[in-house]
């Protein structure tokens, strides 16, 4: 009785951060290539991400952030996603993140940058060639 | 600890697995949901369902945060449409429960409707026995934004409260049949509005009809759910209804029909599998058969079944 396997993806706006166009152009491309997106709005702690990502069983986690504070966001969403045990969670960002940060943000735990004008298409390939279900 | 074990100690990441588990229909679901039956049916069950905007979402995060004033523990599943295209979906409720995300005794799912049409996703059913065996006293389910006719959410929940905003037509949209006709409870929303009043005057004309004596008649509520207006009535009026339902024995009539037709679902579901996969190689025969014109498809399906091999055989 094995039915169809759908992947999970939280996309979530970290910090104080106003602007959400970008995430919800992701969100729309994630849907239209057959995933469930989870969107939880604006201005939500590393916390309410994790403890988000938990209670929605998803497989990966799409940090979107315009704000400048990455250095200490994302890699807050990773130490807490080692304490909960769910470091098997895929965690991707996006969003103005200068090149030099990068290394140190992979460094932390987020598997993959996505900087403005990616195509969605690398973004969804990525996704499916790195997410088992 | 098994998952069973931690299910029922209220441990959100296995109540998370095995709702994912359960839509994707993998084969250990069976095993673990028979583990936790015995423990299901205290859970007041809560259902939300209304047309788009209404306000369903916002209403079940104040209604959530009351439970929580009484020291209750909630779970929510909402439920958003997948599209019938690709499969995918954006679920978007959470955006206006974020206050709830970090409560401990809140569990909030989103599910997507994955090709259900009643408002509700298949998988909904079984994710409340998992809630109501996780200790959930208060299971609130917000169904998928409904038009007239998606009614599934009774099958589901004790109480169905019914979210109507003003502005949505003219008075006879009130007395047309379907999910005008299941609510236990009617919530007139963003009551700031105009045409709040004429909305409840006609909901009310509408119930003065109805003749089932045996019904307990909705009360209607106002409420601005952004503000949290009229929440506190809703909260009382749930509990009254509750009490209501409970103490004439109406609670348990629904629930059993409830069962009942679980049952049968079941039953016609898997004798249907059964039936298909004994007479596959019958049914592609006479599809091409029918196809060349020399049957009809109801002489077919009669030839198919009044084989002696066939239905009575199978188990």
């Amino acid at each position: 009785m094995a039915g169809s396997k759908t992947i999970r993806v939280l996309i979530a706006k970290p910090g104080l951060d106003g602007h959400d166009r970008g995430a919800k152009v992701i969100a729309r491309a994630l849907r239209d290539s057959g995933m469930e997106v989870i969107y939880t709005g604006l201005r939500q702690t590393p916390e309410q991400i994790v403890e988000t990502a938990i209670q929605e069983d998803v497989q990966v986690i799409g940090l979107s952030i315009l704000s400048g504070a990455h250095n200490f966001l994302f890699p807050r969403v990773m130490e807490l996603l080692r304490e909960k045990n769910a470091e098997d969670i895929l965690v991707i960002g996006g969003g103005v993140i200068p090149e030099e940060d990068i290394p140190g943000l992979k460094e932390a735990g987020i598997k993959e940058v996505f900087t403005p004008g990616t195509p969605t298409s690398e973004i969804i390939n990525f996704i499916k060639a790195n997410v088992k279900v | 600890m098994d998952m069973v074990q931690k299910i029922l100690k209220g441990d959100k990441r296995s109540i998370a697995r095995l709702i994912t588990l359960i839509e994707n229909q993998a084969e250990e679901v069976r095993e673990l949901l028979k583990q936790l039956h015995k423990f299901t049916g205290k859970a007041i069950t809560i259902g939300i369902t209304g047309p788009p905007g209404a306000g369903k979402s916002s209403i079940v995060n104040f209604l959530a945060k009351k439970f929580r004033e009484d020291n209750k523990k909630v779970g929510i599943i909402a439920i958003d449409p997948t599209s019938p295209f690709t499969g995918g979906a954006i679920l978007g409720d959470r955006i206006r429960m974020q206050d709830l995300t970090l409560d401990e005794g809140i569990y909030i799912r989103s599910m997507g409707s994955r090709g259900a049409l009643g408002g509700l996703s298949r998988a909904s059913y079984d994710a409340v026995k998992v809630l109501d065996a996780a200790g959930m006293d208060y299971i609130i389910i917000e169904t998928v934004g409904v038009g007239q006719s998606e009614v599934d959410i009774i099958k589901l929940a004790d109480i169905v409260v019914l979210v109507l905003i003003p502005g949505m037509g003219d008075e006879v949209q009130a007395i047309k049949a379907g999910v005008m006709e299941i609510a236990d409870i009617f919530v007139v929303n963003k009551s700031d509005l105009d045409g709040a009043d004429r909305l409840i005057t006609e909901i009310q004309l509408n119930l003065d009809l109805n003749q089932d004596k045996n019904r307990i008649k909705p009360p209607i509520i106002k409420t601005v759910a952004t503000a949290g207006e009229g929440i506190a009535e809703l909260n009382i009026t749930i509990k009254d209804i509750h009490k209501r339902l409970h103490d004439s024995g109406l609670l348990q009539i629904k629930r059993k029909a409830r069962i009942c037709q679980e049952l049968q679902e079941l039953i016609r579901e898997i004798h249907i599998k059964q039936i298909v996969s004994s007479f596959e190689a019958k049914i592609d025969i006479f599809t091409e058969k029918i196809l060349k014109k020399e049957i009809d498809p109801y002489t077919a399906a009669l030839a198919i079944l009044n084989n002696k091999n066939g239905y009575i055989s199978i188990d």
